[in-house]
């Protein structure tokens, strides 16, 4: 009696399983993306946008550094789309042949924000006092996008605090995290007193933990994001859809609404370099209220 | 029909453990003929990471391991000799370490000796701070693999019959003596034993370390953390330090089964 309930039990969880398996396998296609740590808030948002508009598809979202996902693609990592933070990452997937040249565009630009925890331990005013004070930084690790973008920088400001400022402010480093958020969450945690992040970075989770400290726009860089679908995807038309949604007004304003300013004018050139003085006319791509990247933080 | 029968369980069997030790076999060779076949010391000398995560890696494990002997030992003894309300619940504080997820074991570690953490805050008014130090490297290691070392000579010690101590006791050893000329000399393979598997869980500690003591060459970076930091930019210092670690491992597993062997023919 006992042993034929305990039979019928597992014959039901096995029937289950299997229904759920088939049921992923024949009618739900699943997307797989894989996306840079800084977009993490912005995409899952976008996702879930999209699957309302596409009812029968699954999503899986996969954040890490780009370094750390362009490592995997290499690797040869199923994915649909990758999401880059910078140029460079995207390139080594040109590179070893797994995206084509011509399918990278630009969908989103982001700049650099100093944080420090919202009590200030290190009684921090500005970006000098990185180089001038005995305080703990923490950053993202090297070949990550942020800090590449960080280390340009702090070398920016070279000839305003002294030749060696970048190194000086190196100096104080006491750690680096593998992606852009565990900067954030060390902050907010209060365990160091400074750390370089994007703008975007500072979500509503950490708003009341952390303060942000301007980077004039002369130094600040623009942190351009590219995106392309894999050409080996099994699912070339929906993986384009999510591209084209992502470059749309919709796409676009959800991005805004995190923070993410429009792509800069090299919008569909893949190469294109971040750089901190791009023209004040930016066309907007596809003409969204989405503002460019520069003059935000004399807004903010 | 029977014998046919017989077979087939056998190759099933035969078959299903193959593949199991292939399983876990397969990426240990693909690691050290990846090493080897891509000429990766060709870039050794470029990565002085490898060296100082390696220096750092053998002081702060040496420092736990003698930690691990110093605090370890006494509470061993106690476990092993003493019966007492709350045994169990000191036993299984003790060996959590061994199977909770060390990632956590980082973050309970940083709440509580963070700059704001429980015991951290007062510490830092004191104006001592030690997430990012190599102090915390080896708290880290220390929380995660002292379990190894104490359970092996809890074991050790209970090997040693109450009966061998009452007679030495009445030959009139006593305290440290004892311990000294009697207990210690019975248990030390378990003790030995113990210390090198607690030296090897401490060389391979990863999640509680980067939690909670950070991750930047020369300051906190053990070989570990290298590997994680640099797989993506630096396969070669990546598979290098991996391979010195597997090393490491195998040295480690040998003499404390070596330990093991000479101590079970004792017994």
């Amino acid at each position: 009696m006992r042993m034929g309930r305990c039979l019928r039990t597992v014959s039901v969880i096995v029937a289950l399983s299997l229904s759920i398996i088939s049921s992923q396998g024949q009618q739900k296609r699943t997307l797989t993306i894989y996306a840079a740590t800084s977009l993490t808030d912005a995409f899952e948002e976008l996702a879930a946008v999209f699957l309302e508009n596409h009812p029968e598809t699954d999503m899986v979202l996969n954040f890490a550094s780009s370094s750390k996902l362009a490592a995997q693609l290499l690797a040869g990592a199923p994915a649909d789309i990758f999401a880059s933070a910078n140029s460079a990452q995207m390139d080594l997937v040109v590179a070893d042949g797994r995206i084509s040249e011509g399918a990278v565009q630009s969908f989103a630009a982001n700049r650099l924000a100093l944080i420090a925890p919202a009590d200030n331990p290190a009684e921090i005013a500005g970006i000098g006092d990185l180089g001038s004070k005995r305080l703990l930084l923490v950053l993202a690790v090297t070949g990550t996008p942020i800090r590449d973008y960080t280390n340009a920088m702090l070398a920016s400001h070279n000839d305003e605090y002294g030749d060696d400022f970048a190194k000086r402010a190196l100096e104080n480093l006491v750690s680096e995290e593998s992606n852009v958020r565990q900067v954030v969450a060390r902050i907010a945690l209060g365990e160091a007193d400074a750390g370089i992040v994007y703008q975007t970075d500072v979500t509503d989770e950490v708003r009341d933990d952390v303060i942000r400290f301007p980077i004039e726009d002369r130094h600040n860089q623009i942190a351009s994001y590219p995106v392309a679908v894999l050409d080996d995807t099994a699912l070339p038309e929906l993986s384009e859809a999510f591209i084209v949604f992502l470059r749309s007004d919709d796409g676009q304003s959800i991005l805004g609404a995190f923070g993410f300013c429009s792509p800069p004018r090299e919008a569909d050139e893949a190469t294109a370099e971040p750089r901190a003085e791009t023209g004040q006319d930016n066309p907007i791509v596809n003409e969204t209220e989405v503002a460019p990247c520069e003059g935000l933080e004399a807004e903010s | 029909m029977k014998v046919w029968k017989l077979k087939a369980d056998k190759l099933l069997l035969v078959a299903v453990s193959a593949f199991a030790f292939l399983l876990l076999a397969i990426p240990i060779f693909v690691l050290v003929l990846s090493g080897l076949g891509s000429r990766a010391w060709e870039g050794l000398p470029e990565s002085s990471s490898i060296l100082t995560a390696t220096l750092l890696s053998f002081a702060s494990t040496l420092a736990v391991v003698c930690l691990a002997a110093l605090l370890g030992t006494p509470l061993a003894y106690v476990l092993s000799r003493f019966e007492f309300t709350g045994k169990r619940i000191v036993s299984l504080f003790i060996e959590l370490p061994i199977v909770m997820p060390p990632a956590v074991a980082g973050l309970a570690l940083l709440i509580t000796f963070g700059r704001r953490g429980f015991i951290g805050a007062w510490l830092a008014d004191a104006g001592i701070v030690i997430p990012f130090t190599i102090l915390a490297v080896i708290i880290a290691q220390f929380f995660i693999s002292a379990p190894f070392y104490i359970r092996s000579a809890q074991v050790g010690f209970s090997s040693v019959s109450a009966e061998v101590e009452d007679a030495a006791r009445v030959d009139g050893a006593y305290g440290w003596q004892m311990f000294w000329y009697i207990t210690l000399p019975i248990a030390w393979r378990a003790l030995a034993s113990g210390m090198i598997l607690c030296w090897a869980r401490a060389v391979g500690e990863f999640g509680a370390t980067i939690l909670f003591a950070g991750n930047l060459q020369g300051r906190t970076q053990t070989m570990p953390l290298l590997v994680y930091s640099v797989f993506e930019r630096d396969i070669s210092a990546a598979i290098w330090t991996g391979l010195i670690l597997i090393v490491l491992a195998l040295v480690a597993l040998f003499v404390s089964q070596w330990f093991a062997a000479t101590q079970d023919r004792l017994d």
